[in-house]
């Protein structure tokens, strides 16, 4: 009989590696991997004007009429504002602390309209867009603090309902006139 | 003399390594799961403006990007402001409409977050914002970076 005698290998495959092969993808994903956040002012578009009804009637008093144009130069109800002055008008537009003729009639009524020109650069646009959040966001956080004793970011669901109906925040983006 | 021999610890001085692959490779299949690898390739031109009163989108799979900026040509130069949608540019509005309304079908609470360049002008965003209405695609997002408080 013939035996046959050869050297036998061994039959593991070397797994030395495999952490060095692991640690070279877990660098490449780690230096791709971009774990951005996206950030941003949200709002909700009214649904499309039907052109034949005629839009409810709204007191003048609780609107607050917001002109903005392309140079950036702001109009608050045809007065002129710099733009650092427009948070602190808006709360007491929709506060309307004195009980005055002139402004709204509670928080819940007021209305603010912003009204741009078709050259504003978005920018500008943003900017007087982060004023009025931030006037209601202010509002906000008073309103939480005054029920709740909390700020309005560390409320839960149902209180923030609460204190969003204290201060609905309506704002309205007016289309440009066409040119 | 007092000869003093030095006391050691009878345990190994090696700190097991057997278990460092199952640990990497956790870690890899986390970023693995994580990295998205492609995202759309930019037509467009978009420096995001900058704002205070910014909130987070927390559901990412329900956004839907629009890009709004000046179009980018060969030679490092810069056309007019374009729409882009996914991949490539809309020259007709209009078609904004369907689009949308295709995407809103799929994902009924989708957010549409536009991603306008701090430059560009309303005109072409009201237009857009327009289109999106008739789409009833009614949540938005305006994209800014985040601005430190003032106070």
């Amino acid at each position: 009989m013939l035996l046959k005698k050869r050297e036998r290998e061994s039959a593991e495959i070397n797994g030395s590696s495999m952490a060095d092969i692991a640690f070279l993808l877990l660098i490449f994903f780690l230096v791709t991997t971009t774990i951005n956040v996206d950030t941003g002012i949200g709002m909700v578009l009214p649904p499309p004007l039907d052109p034949t009804v005629e839009p409810p009637p709204i007191k003048e008093r609780n609107l607050m009429k917001i002109l903005v144009n392309n140079a950036g130069l702001v109009t608050m109800d045809d007065e002129p504002t710099p733009i650092d002055e427009v948070q602190a008008k808006l709360i007491e537009f929709i506060k309307n602390p004195e009980a005055s003729e002139e402004l709204a009639i509670s928080p819940q009524a007021a209305i603010v309209s912003l009204k741009t020109v078709r050259e504003t650069p978005y920018r500008i646009y943003i900017d007087m867009l982060d004023e009025v959040i931030g006037a209601y966001a202010t509002l906000r956080n008073e309103a939480a603090n005054q029920n709740f004793g909390r700020d309005y970011s560390q409320l839960n669901k149902e209180q923030k309902d609460i204190v969003d109906d204290i201060y609905p925040k309506k704002i309205s983006i007016a289309e440009p006139d066409p040119e | 003399m007092a000869h003093f021999k030095k006391k050691q610890a009878g345990t190994k001085q090696e700190v097991p390594t057997s278990a460092m692959p199952d640990v990497v490779f956790m870690l890899l299949f986390f970023f693995m799961v994580t990295t998205v690898l492609r995202e759309v390739t930019l037509k467009v031109k978009i420096d995001l403006t900058k704002a205070t009163n910014i909130e987070k989108i927390e559901e990412k799979r329900l956004v839907s990007y629009i890009y709004i900026g000046p179009e980018r040509l060969p030679n490092n130069k810069l056309g007019n402001d374009k729409v882009q949608i996914d991949d490539s540019i809309q020259e007709d509005i209009g078609a904004i409409r369907t689009i949308m309304y295709d995407k809103l079908l799929e994902e009924q609470r989708m957010i549409v977050s536009l991603r306008v360049d701090e430059s560009s002008e309303f005109g072409l965003l009201t237009d857009v914002q327009e289109e999106l209405k008739q789409a009833s695609t009614f949540r938005i997002n305006y994209s800014t970076k985040s601005e430190a408080t003032r106070n």
